[in-house]
């Protein structure tokens, strides 16, 4: 999986087009800005973190920096799979207002790397569900095969860190 | 320019910058014109004049030439070393660093303040020592420079001739004519005539590094005897130097070339450097946003040491892998020899990890050694007598944290001088001693490194920042705050409490500008203050990538390290000692004391505390004055850990300190004892 998409990076970006990562998590195959893609790791065990939701599975330690790992699943309120030989860690960098993080996300497994248009790329419907509309980029439809494009800026960002204070909050009140 | 001088003006400011700083911390040590001090001054206004003049900085070396004068008079006993002199001088210092400051960031230091600096200090020349003989030693060749032309030789000769001959050694400390032509020609029109006439004959007789050239130099224009002067600075000594002036504008020498780059290339590939003063591991330089830092040479060493130790362990297992080939009956043997050569080899990568990262800490003293100075500039103006009292200089905190401790400081500093001490008579009336004491402490606790500020002035009023509060709408009416909570007020925007506003503090910006700098490293700041006894101010801040000694414990499966200082001891527990409270809080009896015992899987977990076994393992540990017992399951060895924030890639987890990585890559947290202790008490609250 891996090398499938250290082959298709040789097919460089037309104009007017991105690459994405995809991954799949229960079946469903979505996508990720592949320059916010700093490598991909297979999974170890986390030290667990006090105090953090369930999906903040906890940090690992990624050559001297310590990065906590999200598991996707659960982020969105799926059912938990068991940590298998294929599943793997996706290391992003999340650009914030302050600074950029590195964060691991836990998927089932690595996809493939596509080249995708801007004006192929569809406005989300809104889910209405623990997964916020501003968590999706867009839509896209490659090989008729959809493609859920995340916002990982979003969805790691702000939005993770605010919900993990509000439990942090619940803890201590 | 033949090479690039960017990397040497650099190095030039930063030493400038610490031959400042040197200079300060001397001139405040000056108590009765100690010769040996006034020489180290001396010698750092010296190289900081050199080498503003090396490297073009004409306005700088001038003015330095001002102070160097002075000070020559004052070493020689023609001037006395009096407060005023000493307090021109470090004024002098001020506007020396606004114009280095200047030339390293390209802006201009304020003119009307080197102005009138340069001419309080021609002033104090000038009423000093009449006959101003006492200069420099002049350079031979009649040098008949006199300080008085500093002002300028306005309306004198339209042009200078010089007549330069250096020694046959010039070159070899690194002085290039070439670059002193190129200064020179900047001050007008320079023609070069080169003379040969010493270039030996014989091939035998030439060493290429000796200078067997001389010039003739006449420059057209209207530079000052001085400011040619200030070229040849660095090399009077070395060279007879004849400076008349041209008596009319005249015709350039036939033939000669305009400039004679040969003998340049020789000396060009080391230009000089001015004498660092031997500043070690304390003094550091200033500038904030400096991207080199000073190291402690004892880590260096310590790091050189350990390549050097890992080097034996690597030849180490390559004899291993030999032997064994040759003869692989003694392999049992081998093999343990092998795990042991592992093992070091894993300490060894350890330690150097640890070493490269300790290069980062540097001892709070780069911070703490310019207050002498300001509270000396203070307390004077404001006619106080204050004894300032520096103690844990050499805390150490990482590099990125002193930069950005340094502003707050300097306000909580002239703060507790301006609004904390009283003047003499007030505190002789309050029965105190005149002299106030001010005392700035750091030292490691807990994972954080703490500042304490203290003075023992009139402290804070509560009922009047209660009423400011209140009149600012921070406090409302129904609201009735304790004395600490009135106290923590000052850091509010928009609350000033000072009777009136001084050219110092209390311009209604500040505590809350501090607050809001220590809060963006991670820390924070609190008052204590008692009316008439003093005030205490406490800034704790995280220690980044700081080191620490740490104890490994087990609790359920994971590892967790506990700063070793926060330990107060491990016990295991006696089951006539539990106490339950409310069936549900248990309390151990330590001597005469009663701890809570915190569980730490169910309070990081969240989940109802598990029995306490009969005879469990606790350790206690101390923070802000609060004692945790913590259940843990195994107490593991005791290593000195890197403190890593889990801010970088998230954010603070409450109860934590950050977290370290483990021999074998692990991660381990490591706990906040205090954190953990107001956890503890807010649960235990609740649920009892």
């Amino acid at each position: 999986m891996a090398n499938d998409a250290t082959q298709s990076i040789h097919d460089p970006a037309t104009a007017g087009e991105d690459q994405y990562l995809t991954f799949i998590l229960a079946e469903e195959e979505y996508g990720v800005d592949i320059l916010r893609v700093q490598e991909i790791k297979g999974w170890e065990r986390p030290t667990p973190l006090p105090n953090t939701p369930d999906y903040i599975r906890g940090v690992i330690n990624v050559r001297g920096m310590i990065v906590p790992i999200i598991d996707m699943r659960l982020r969105f309120g799926m059912e938990p799979l068991e940590y298998g030989p294929t599943t793997v860690v996706i290391m992003l960098r999340v650009v914030g207002e302050e600074r950029e993080r590195v964060m691991g996300v836990v998927v089932d497994a690595v996809s493939e790397v596509y080249n995708i248009g801007s004006d192929n790329l569809q406005p989300a419907p809104d889910f209405g569900t623990r997964i916020g509309v501003n968590f999706v980029r867009g839509l896209a439809t490659v090989e008729e095969q959809m493609i859920l494009v995340l916002d990982i800026d979003t969805l790691l960002g702000p939005g993770l860190i605010a919900s993990a204070d509000a439990i942090e909050a619940e803890a201590t009140a | 320019m033949s090479i690039d001088m960017a990397q040497f003006i650099d190095a030039f400011l930063e030493e400038s910058f610490e031959g400042l700083e040197r200079m300060e911390t001397e001139l405040l040590a000056l108590d009765d014109g100690d010769p040996e001090t006034l020489n180290t001054i001396f010698r750092c206004a010296h190289s900081i004049k050199g080498g503003a003049g090396t490297f073009g900085f004409g306005a700088i070396s001038g003015f330095t030439h001002g102070v160097e004068t002075l000070l020559d008079r004052m070493r020689n006993g023609e001037q006395e070393a009096a407060p005023d002199t000493v307090n021109l001088l470090l004024r002098a210092v001020d506007t020396l660093r606004a114009q280095l400051h200047a030339a390293r960031d390209g802006g201009e230091a304020d003119p009307a303040e080197v102005a009138e600096v340069r001419a309080l200090i021609e002033a104090h020349l000038g009423d000093a020592a009449p006959a101003s003989e006492a200069r420099t030693p002049p350079a031979a060749g009649g040098n008949d420079g006199t300080d008085a032309s500093s002002g300028g030789d306005h309306g004198g000769p339209r042009g200078w001739r010089i007549h330069f001959q250096p020694y046959a050694d010039l070159m070899r400390t690194g002085n290039d004519p070439l670059r002193m032509f190129e200064v020179l020609e900047e001050l007008g029109t320079l023609n070069v005539h080169c003379e040969t006439d010493r270039l030996p004959d014989h091939a035998d007789a030439f060493d290429p590094e000796d200078c067997h050239l001389a010039w003739t130099l006449e420059l057209e224009g209207d530079a000052t005897r001085d400011q040619i002067q200030e070229v040849f600075e660095w090399v009077e000594d070395e060279c007879d130097l004849l400076i008349e002036p041209l008596e009319a504008v005249s015709v350039p020498t036939a033939g000669a070339p305009p400039l004679t780059p040969e003998p340049a290339e020789m000396g060009a590939t080391t230009p000089r450097r001015p004498e660092a003063p031997a500043a070690r591991g304390g003094s550091g330089n200033r500038g904030a946003e400096s991207s080199s830092m000073r190291v402690n040479a004892g880590k260096i060493d310590a790091l050189i040491d350990m390549v050097g130790e890992l080097v034996i362990t690597q030849s180490m297992l390559t004899d291993i892998s030999e032997q064994l080939e040759e003869d692989p009956s003694q392999m049992e043997a081998q093999i343990e020899r092998l795990r042991t050569g592992l093992g070091e080899l894993e300490r060894n990568t350890r330690e150097l990890q640890e070493s490269v990262m300790s290069i980062r800490m540097v001892p709070i003293a780069q911070v703490f050694n310019r207050f002498p100075r300001l509270v000396h500039d203070i307390s004077g103006q404001l006619g106080k007598q204050i004894e300032l009292t520096l103690k844990g200089e050499y805390t150490e905190v990482d590099k990125t944290v002193m930069e950005h401790l340094g502003d707050p400081l300097v306000h909580l500093v002239r703060n507790a001088v301006d609004h904390g001490i009283e003047m003499p008579e007030e505190r002789a009336a309050a029965g105190k001693p005149e002299t106030g004491q001010v005392t700035l402490e750091a030292f490691h606790r807990g994972g954080n490194v703490v500042i304490e500020i203290r003075d023992d002035g009139k402290g804070m009023d509560a009922d009047r920042i209660l009423a400011k509060a209140r009149d600012a709408g921070l406090v409302g009416p129904n609201q009735h705050p304790d004395r600490h909570e009135i106290l923590q007020l000052i850091f509010e925007p928009g609350l000033s409490t000072a009777d009136q506003v001084s050219d110092l503090s209390g311009r209604g910006v500040g505590m809350d500008v501090v607050k809001k700098n220590i809060r963006g490293l991670g820390g924070n700041v609190e008052l204590e203050s008692e009316p008439g006894k003093g005030s205490r101010l406490t800034i704790r801040l995280p220690l980044t990538l700081s080191i620490m000694d740490g104890q490994l414990l087990k609790i359920g499966e994971e590892t967790f390290v506990i700063p070793l200082i926060a330990i107060v001891e491990s016990l295991q527990t006696l089951p006539e000692s539990v106490k339950q409270v409310f069936g549900k809080l248990p309390l151990y009896r330590l001597r005469d004391e009663y701890i809570p015992i915190v569980d730490l899987a169910a309070l990081f977990d969240r989940t109802e505390p598990s029995p306490l076994p009969e005879r469990a393992l606790l350790v206690v540990a101390e923070a802000d004055d609060q004692r945790v017992a913590l259940r843990v399951d195994d107490l593991l060895g005791q290593q000195q850990v890197v403190i890593k924030t889990l801010e970088t890639n998230f954010r603070k987890v409450p109860g934590t300190a950050g977290a370290t990585i483990l021999g074998d890559g692990q991660v381990a947290l490591i706990l906040d004892v205090a954190g953990i202790a107001r956890m503890a008490s807010g649960r235990d609250t609740r649920a009892a």
